[in-house]
């Protein structure tokens, strides 16, 4: 058992612990979680220096067979591609813990438990090497979920869990249906020989197979990401989540699909996605400008928050799908910074929420008067969102945009606009919510960050400005490994249609 | 007398578990009469000792004396082992709930038991029999016995309701099968599935072709009525509703698996060279079966009748197993059958427990709210559930996997993809009774739930370890269901 192993195998024995701690000692469950939930994140840490130091090649590899026929294999790989993603996956999930600290007074147990097997099934997706396993792991996150939106959620949350679970079940069973189509051509479902057979040739899909099975993989990310006009589910979900279940949802599990999209799609696909590409990028642009605009008039926090994302997650895609190191490159960072500012917005709209038992924007206003260093908090958390330069979002988005650029012009004047609309959005919520005059009853109900909050908080606010004027910490091993995913990725079906013509 | 009439030892031990279990059966039908009016209580364990024992020859027949019995009357293969040790099982734990269920109920005698026995005995028949009067026999014993056992509670109306309506369908679905044999007979001159097998395959026997296929449509008219699939489905959620909880549970896990046993076993050997004929109507009875099950299931509110519906669309998953026409396709039925039954049997464990004297409370909505009251008993029929979904790490999981993956390998695409479609349709309802019994606040019905049984409790437990066992190591099972997979054509 090597680290990466421990490091899905610790959050579920912590699953089962928590589940059995009897009745009599619920009240520690936020201690335990918070201490196991650090020691994973301290542990997690040790997977840097191998992956940095080779980021393009597969790190803390484990290739052993589960089950005998069909062969499954345990294959499990850490690169630069998805060494963040775990990263931030557990250092999330202590936040979480931190954040949800007072809030949940019911079944306090079973929420941290369902946490933890969260971070169970998120870790397991971004280290999956097989195919089967992948999906093993893609499915079970969605049931912790399911019960964190479910249980802990507000009003409407069973409408909004249930959308959540059919939603993404349509997207993943197409998805199965597409791996064991792979495992019929090629015997396996290890990712790394299928990916050789196709490169190579020895395996040959024609243009019309190769497209449908893109799309089977692209519809069930699509879906997660969630990608224009497939974002319907998301806005819900994430309201009517409880605090920690928007910020998970937001910042880890929206970015197994574009991971899902880079990982596999690209490399298996290569000439389907190339083919595709242009109405792809026009779904994204679409995202990008109308989850701006529909965030713009939400009188809602979160559903605001929330229609960012869809915004935000436009431009991973566009960046993904203009096949160029930098696009590419961006894509992968935007995902990270999205995950980590975000997951800021969220906290500090739940904070607000536990407060004043609201998230409407109009029940509030001149919060900054009351709670100044909260406003600060959620200032630069804003900023970041909006993407000035110095914070983290700004070189995702730049990226992006040079990336889209090369690909096609057009590409980045539609996404531009984006960015100036979420400025619109982000910047008109701060100011009705913590400007201005304050209401009575928000100088009553709204007090001041305190320490355990700031805490949750601050690590995500150094982040921003960390990821923001330190890229080299994070870039090389993202450029290193995209590198490898842009070699792997074919030429357009079309273009190889021309050359045999030739 | 030709000398290999006269049964040798060899014959008897291979059907010892059938004898076992008709001795049980009729030794319990005369302790009843000798025992009394007072004394008749208790006699579940006989019945549950016997069906250990035949569990135990059945286990031995397969391990080291495997072979013909009764002039190839019938055959002690690796499949017939298969389904045997599978019946016996979920008759084992029918007779546990039933036990604690008959008790309340405070209509415990030996008859009941009997039944479930002699029922056992014709599903052990219908997985052995290699010839079509054995399985006539076999098919009969095992209805007639459940046809019984759907009305036992001779008081309720509903159970009369239901045991009419399955013996008035049941025996007309039979005489198509009867009708089916009888044609066959008088084209082939035999009776016995390998010999009609090479007959069939033979252009120069059969001067009416269309003749074979009809046999083969009336045939697969008696068996599809029996595994509830459509367009022959309807009974199921009336009788499934009104039978008591745990026969339900037995009718829907071990007759079901022994009809489908016999299913594989004549379409496989009898009528493998027509595949090409039967093939593309298993497949369009499979789409319909799930849809109907499924879509049907979404609006029920009485949980017996949405697992009714949720068997049927099970069925459907199976058939598209038979449509792959592959030793694939077959093992991965076996392997879906056997999940399957842990599943239906933890799940109507519940039910049997839950629904209280009189099956009063048997709607989803008075399992509101069971999570806060019952923590174990809501988690373990969570997991029963997420396995009927088909959720990684559970066997229904590795099923639905199996089976789709045989359908993939045979070329059905279409066919996998609304099949699957299918199952994610089927996750809205399971999530339905998970909602209820997770989100919703308790009402009265979870406040007064007593603790299970013992017998309950076991069947519960066992079922769900057995479904994550093989969720995470499916190839224990797997590797079983594959060896019994062998059906000679």
């Amino acid at each position: 058992m090597n680290l990466l192993t421990w490091l899905i195998v610790l959050p579920a024995l912590s699953f089962f612990l928590l589940l059995l701690l009897p009745k009599s000692m619920s009240g520690n469950a936020k201690y335990i979680a918070l201490g196991l939930s650090l020691a994973i994140f301290v542990m997690s840490l040790g997977l840097l220096g191998p992956v940095l130091a080779n980021p393009g090649a597969p790190s803390f590899e484990i290739n052993e067979p589960w089950i005998e026929q069909p062969a499954i294999r345990y294959h499990i790989a850490l690169d630069g591609l998805s060494l963040w993603l775990v990263i931030l996956s557990t250092f999330l999930t202590p936040l979480c813990v931190l954040i949800s600290w007072n809030h949940i007074k019911d079944r306090v147990k079973e929420y941290y438990a369902f946490l933890l097997l969260l971070e169970v099934g998120v870790i397991g997706v971004f280290a999956s090497m097989d195919l089967f396993l992948f999906y093993v792991f893609w499915e079970l996150t969605l049931v912790p979920m399911y019960f964190l939106i479910g249980i802990w959620g507000h009003d409407r949350r069973i409408y909004a869990t249930l959308k959540f679970f059919l939603y993404t079940m349509a997207g993943s069973v197409l998805m199965l249906a597409a791996i064991l189509y792979l495992y019929s051509l090629t015997g396996t479902f290890d990712y790394p020989v299928i990916q050789q057979l196709l490169a190579s040739g020895r395996v040959a899909l024609t243009p019309h197979v190769e497209a449908l099975l893109f799309f089977a993989f692209f519809i069930a990310f699509a879906i997660k990401v969630p990608l224009w006009p497939l974002h319907t589910w998301l806005p819900d979900a994430h309201v009517e989540a409880p605090t920690a279940g928007s910020v998970m949802l937001a910042s880890v599990m929206l970015k197994m699909g574009t991971y899902g999209i880079a990982r596999f799609c690209l490399p298996l696909f290569g000439g389907a996605a190339r083919q595709y590409a242009g109405p792809i990028a026009a779904c994204a642009i679409i995202g990008i400008i109308v989850g701006a605009l529909v965030a713009m008039v939400q009188p809602n926090m979160k559903k605001l928050v929330a229609y960012s994302s869809v915004s935000h997650l436009g431009f991973v895609v566009l960046g993904i799908f203009s096949f160029n190191q930098q696009g590419l490159d961006g894509a992968v960072y935007q995902m990270l910074n999205h995950g980590v500012s975000t997951g800021a917005l969220f906290m500090l709209v739940g904070m607000l929420y536990e407060r004043q038992h609201s998230l409407e924007i109009k029940s509030y206003g001149g919060v900054a008067t009351v709670a100044p260093h909260l406003t600060t908090l959620f200032l630069i958390t804003t900023l970041a969102s909006i993407g000035l330069p110095l914070l983290n979002n700004f070189i995702g988005e730049f990226l992006i945009l040079q990336g889209a650029a090369i690909a096609n012009f057009n590409w980045a004047v539609g996404a531009a606009v984006g960015v100036i609309l979420s400025a619109c959005y982000m910047l008109w919520m701060f100011q009705r919510a913590f400007l201005g005059k304050t209401p009575h009853d928000v100088a009553h109900h709204v007090t001041e960050i305190n320490l355990r909050e700031f805490v949750a908080v601050a690590p995500l606010v150094i982040l921003m400005v960390w990821m923001g004027t330190a890229t080299q910490t994070f870039l090389p091993s993202i450029s290193g490994a995209n590198k490898i995913v842009l070699e792997q990725t074919r030429p357009a079906n079309v273009e190889v249609a021309h050359h045999n013509a030739r | 007398m030709p000398a290999n009439f006269i049964p040798t030892t060899a014959d008897y031990l291979r059907t010892l578990p059938e004898i076992i279990l008709i001795v049980a059966g009729t030794l319990l039908m005369l302790l009843e009469g000798l025992a009394g009016e007072r004394n008749r209580k208790g006699t579940g364990p006989i019945a549950l000792v016997a069906i250990l024992a035949a569990f135990g020859a059945a286990f031995l027949a397969g391990l080291d004396n495997r072979g013909p019995a009764f002039q190839n009357f019938l055959i002690i293969d690796d499949f017939a082992t298969f389904f045997r040790l599978l019946v016996l099982v979920v008759g084992a734990f029918s007779v546990l709930c039933s036990m604690s269920y008959f008790e309340r109920e405070n209509n415990d005698t030996g008859e009941y038991y009997a039944l479930i026995l002699f029922s056992l005995v014709g599903q052990c028949l219908l997985a052995s029999s290699n010839e079509l009067i054995m399985v006539f026999i076999g098919l009969e014993i095992s209805s007639i016995a459940t046809y019984i056992l759907c009305g036992f509670q001779r008081d309720d109306r509903r159970n009369n309701e239901s045991a009419i309506k399955y013996f008035l369908l049941g025996s007309f679905a039979t005489t198509f099968l009867l009708y089916g044999v009888a044609w066959i007979y008088g084209m082939t001159g035999t009776t016995k599935l390998d010999e009609i097998g090479k007959l069939v395959a033979d252009p120069r026997a059969i001067d009416t072709p269309w003749m074979v296929a009809a046999c083969c449509a009336l045939m697969f008219v008696g068996f599809a009525f029996k595994v509830s699939a459509a367009p022959l489905q309807s009974w199921t959620p009336d009788v499934y509703q009104g039978a008591p909880a745990p026969v339900t549970m037995f009718m829907s896990a071990g007759p079901k698996a022994a009809a489908f046993a016999v299913f594989l076993r004549v379409f496989t050997t009898g009528f493998s060279t027509l595949g090409e004929s039967w093939m593309p109507v298993v497949w369009i009875s499979a789409l319909l079966t799930m849809i109907v099950g499924n879509f049907a299931a979404l609006t029920q509110s009485n949980i017996k009748r949405l697992l009714a519906y949720s068997s049927i669309a099970h069925a459907g998953y199976v058939l598209v197993a038979i449509a792959a026409r592959s030793e694939i396709g077959t093992a991965a039925a076996l392997f879906y059958l056997a999940s399957y039954a842990f599943m239906n049997l933890g799940a109507f464990a519940i039910v049997t427990q839950f629904s209280r004297a009189k099956e009063r409370y048997v709607l989803v909505e008075d399992l509101a709210g069971l999570s806060q009251r019952q923590p174990v008993t809501a988690a373990l029929f969570t997991v029963f559930l997420l396995s009927l979904i088909g959720v990684p790490l559970t066997s229904g999981f590795f099923g639905k996997f199996y089976i789709f993956k045989a359908a993939i390998d045979s070329k059905l695409f279409w066919l996998t993809v609304l099949g699957l479609l299918n199952s994610a349709v089927a996750a809205y309802y399971y999530l339905r009774i998970i909602v209820v019994m997770y989100f919703h606040e308790p009402g009265q019905s979870a406040d007064t739930a007593p603790a299970p049984a013992p017998g309950i409790s076991i069947t519960m437990w066992a079922s769900a370890v057995m479904i994550v066992v093989l969720g995470v190591y499916p190839g224990l099972l797997l590797r079983f269901a594959t060896i019994s997979s062998f059906l000679p054509k």
